[in-house]
């Protein structure tokens, strides 16, 4: 063999990365268009075409616009973020234990969700029986929480779970920005703010408790317009700093003084890819609530099909946890139908026994060493 | 290149691990730097990238301090394999041999850098393992990675530490006839090792390290068995062979 020989390997190499991701895309497109036509109320595709040539009646025009849309785009976004998140924290944490589950990230946004219920007395209009119901029919039986208490729960998870996130920056700062004091202090942080939601429930009214049990189920149908248009508006520049960052997350992978060798920077690089990353996690899990196991399960699964290459990975995993959570979402709304499953039970329900399924199948041992 | 340290003390505490160390390094120098563990070698070399900062005293690279070199530029005249390489997500040789080319790369390599990686590949004989994962190869192999992945940085100077610790012997002489023509090519070649009998068959100049401190410096005559003696605290004598002068432990 010869260097030519060995550029053509490489190249069909790249290739069938390339091609995982197309795949991943593909799946995407046919699972929305599911996505879109299942549900209680009868909507075929027919219907779906007709209400993008706006020639459909206005019920059917409410739910593909307002209901299912929203939703679909809201399942991909958030899996998309909660994913690449993910990947990103095993990357630059060198540990595959990491994401924004793990680190604390959930549980303080359940924390600042449950402080705002309880302390600063919002969403204790919800209703319990809301859950076995069609968001938007409780939404207008007046059910639902009023939109300014969604908004402080939601204010108030994004600043607790930021808040955490520089904290436990700044304790990496002070005892040097290495992957096991960011993992640790993660942990302690997340059961801290664990005790203080069982604290808040301990002292919730029955309504109280009941809005933060159903907060913390993560549930996509909370999604409306506004949401996804932020998500979204969020997402691009993560995405894209990601990407640029890519390389220097792969240097990172042999050692912080070979990166270092490299003119990276990797005390810079950690510091911003974990604000990066758990600023994307902030806004979800103040959005939707805890979705849990995504961020950790998606990047194993990709890297059994595309191996651990920063620069496919990144973006891989999160096309892939897009398809994931919404495809977790259209069973978990179909399922029990007329019942809707919050997806973050389902995903749970999934993503324990996958991810120890991927251990025993020698996750530990074949790609991560 | 020319490398000069100037009075470089380093501390990572209070006490300094490198005391006021003056050496200067030419072009095509194979620089070898023996000492006891604990001397200070590794230190020396990373002090020499910049990845530990030298606070006392100065690195200058070509007359220009290393403090004063963007960390990229840096990065694209000095190249370095480390002792011990991190393992975390395996990693394919070709790929392993790419990273090397980050200096360049922007937020994705050219053409150039696959190209440039593929001919280094086949410079070192790696192409028939190029899709494998570096961790599966044996030692030697290994060690061929590192370092055609610190060559693909186009550097001027190459820095290593103790890259000959895992081998056999026939890796060892493999890596270090290498490392040879490397500096016979214009590199200027810093090995931190551990055999002293190899430093003096294969470097052009030898630096004895105790306890920080530069003990002696010269051409590989330093080795003598009163130096090594002293420098290891062990008793030591000298075999004369085929022209080459070798130490042995004496335990007579």
């Amino acid at each position: 063999m010869n260097a030519q020989s060995v550029l053509a390997k490489y190249s069909r190499h790249i290739r069938n990365r390339l091609l995982f991701i197309a795949l991943v895309m593909i799946g995407i497109v046919v699972v929305g268009m599911v996505a879109i036509v299942s549900g209680a109320a009868g909507i075929g595709y027919r219907d779906v075409i007709a209400v993008f040539s706006g020639s459909a009646d206005a019920a059917t025009n409410q739910i593909v616009m307002q209901i299912r849309m929203p939703r679909v785009l809201a399942a991909l976004l958030a899996g998309f973020a909660l994913s690449v998140s993910g990947a990103v924290m095993q990357s630059i944490l060198r540990n595959p234990l990491a994401s924004p589950f793990t680190l604390g990230i959930s549980g303080a946004a359940a924390f600042g969700a449950a402080f705002a219920i309880v302390v600063l007395g919002a969403g204790s209009m919800v209703d319990a029986g809301s859950l076995y119901q069609d968001a938007a029919a409780s939404t207008r039986n007046g059910l639902l929480m009023r939109l300014g208490d969604r908004y402080l729960i939601m204010g108030s998870a994004f600043v607790f779970s930021l808040a955490s996130t520089f904290f436990i920056l700044a304790i990496a700062r002070y005892r040097g920005v290495t992957p096991e004091v960011m993992v640790l202090s993660g942990i302690a942080i997340g059961s801290l703010f664990s005790a203080g939601v069982s604290a808040m429930q301990f002292l919730a009214t029955e309504a109280e408790l009941a809005a933060i049990v159903f907060w913390m189920f993560g549930d996509l149908g909370r999604a409306s317009w506004q949401e996804v248009s932020v998500l979204a508006l969020v997402m691009v520049p993560v995405w894209l700093f990601f990407t640029v960052m890519s390389w220097n997350y792969k240097a990172l992978q042999s050692g912080d003084e070979y990166a270092q060798s490299l003119g990276v920077n990797p005390f810079r690089i950690r510091l911003f890819g974990m604000l990066v990353a758990s600023l994307a996690t902030a806004v979800v899990v103040s959005f939707y609530g805890i979705i849990a196991f995504v961020g950790l399960v998606v990047p194993h699964i990709v890297r059994r099909f595309i191996g651990g290459d920063e620069t496919f990975l990144i973006p891989a995993a999160a096309l892939f946890g897009a398809l994931f959570l919404l495809l977790s979402d259209t069973v978990a709304r179909t399922l029990f139908s007329p019942v809707i499953l919050p997806v973050g039970i389902l995903t749970s329900f999934i993503g324990a026994p996958l991810f120890l399924f991927l251990l025993l199948r020698g996750l530990g041992k074949s790609y991560w060493n | 290149m020319h490398i000069s340290l100037q009075n470089v003390t380093f501390r990572y505490d209070r006490d300094p691990v490198l005391k006021e160390i003056r050496v200067d390094m030419d072009r095509g120098d194979m620089v070898a730097l023996v000492g006891p563990n604990g001397s200070g070698k590794s230190t020396l070399i990373k002090c020499i990238n910049g990845i530990l900062p030298v606070r006392e005293g100065d690195v200058l690279i070509d007359g220009a301090s290393v403090r004063t070199i963007p960390a990229v530029q840096r990065a694209r005249r000095i190249a370095y394999v480390p002792q011990t390489e991190q393992k975390s997500v395996p990693m394919q040789v070709f790929d392993a041999v790419l990273l090397g080319r980050k200096p360049y790369i922007q937020w994705r390599p050219s053409r150039g850098d696959y190209e440039r990686t593929a001919g280094i590949l086949e410079r070192f004989d790696l192409v028939d393992v190029a899709m494998r994962e570096v961790h599966k190869l044996s030692g030697g192999q290994q060690q061929r990675v590192f370092i055609a992945r610190a060559l693909n940085q186009q550097p001027e100077i190459l820095l290593l530490d103790e890259p000959t610790a895992n081998l056999d012997l026939r890796y060892q002489l493999e890596t270090l006839e290498l490392l040879r023509d490397l500096a016979g090519g214009g590199i200027t070649v810093v090995i931190a090792m551990h055999d002293i009998n190899m430093a003096s068959l294969f470097a052009s100049r030898v630096v004895m390290l105790k306890g920080g401190a530069v003990f002696a410096s010269g051409g590989p005559e330093i080795v003598t068995a009163e130096h090594v003696e002293r420098l290891f605290g062990v008793k030591v004598r000298v075999v004369q062979d085929n022209g080459n002068r070798f130490i042995v432990p004496d335990r007579t």
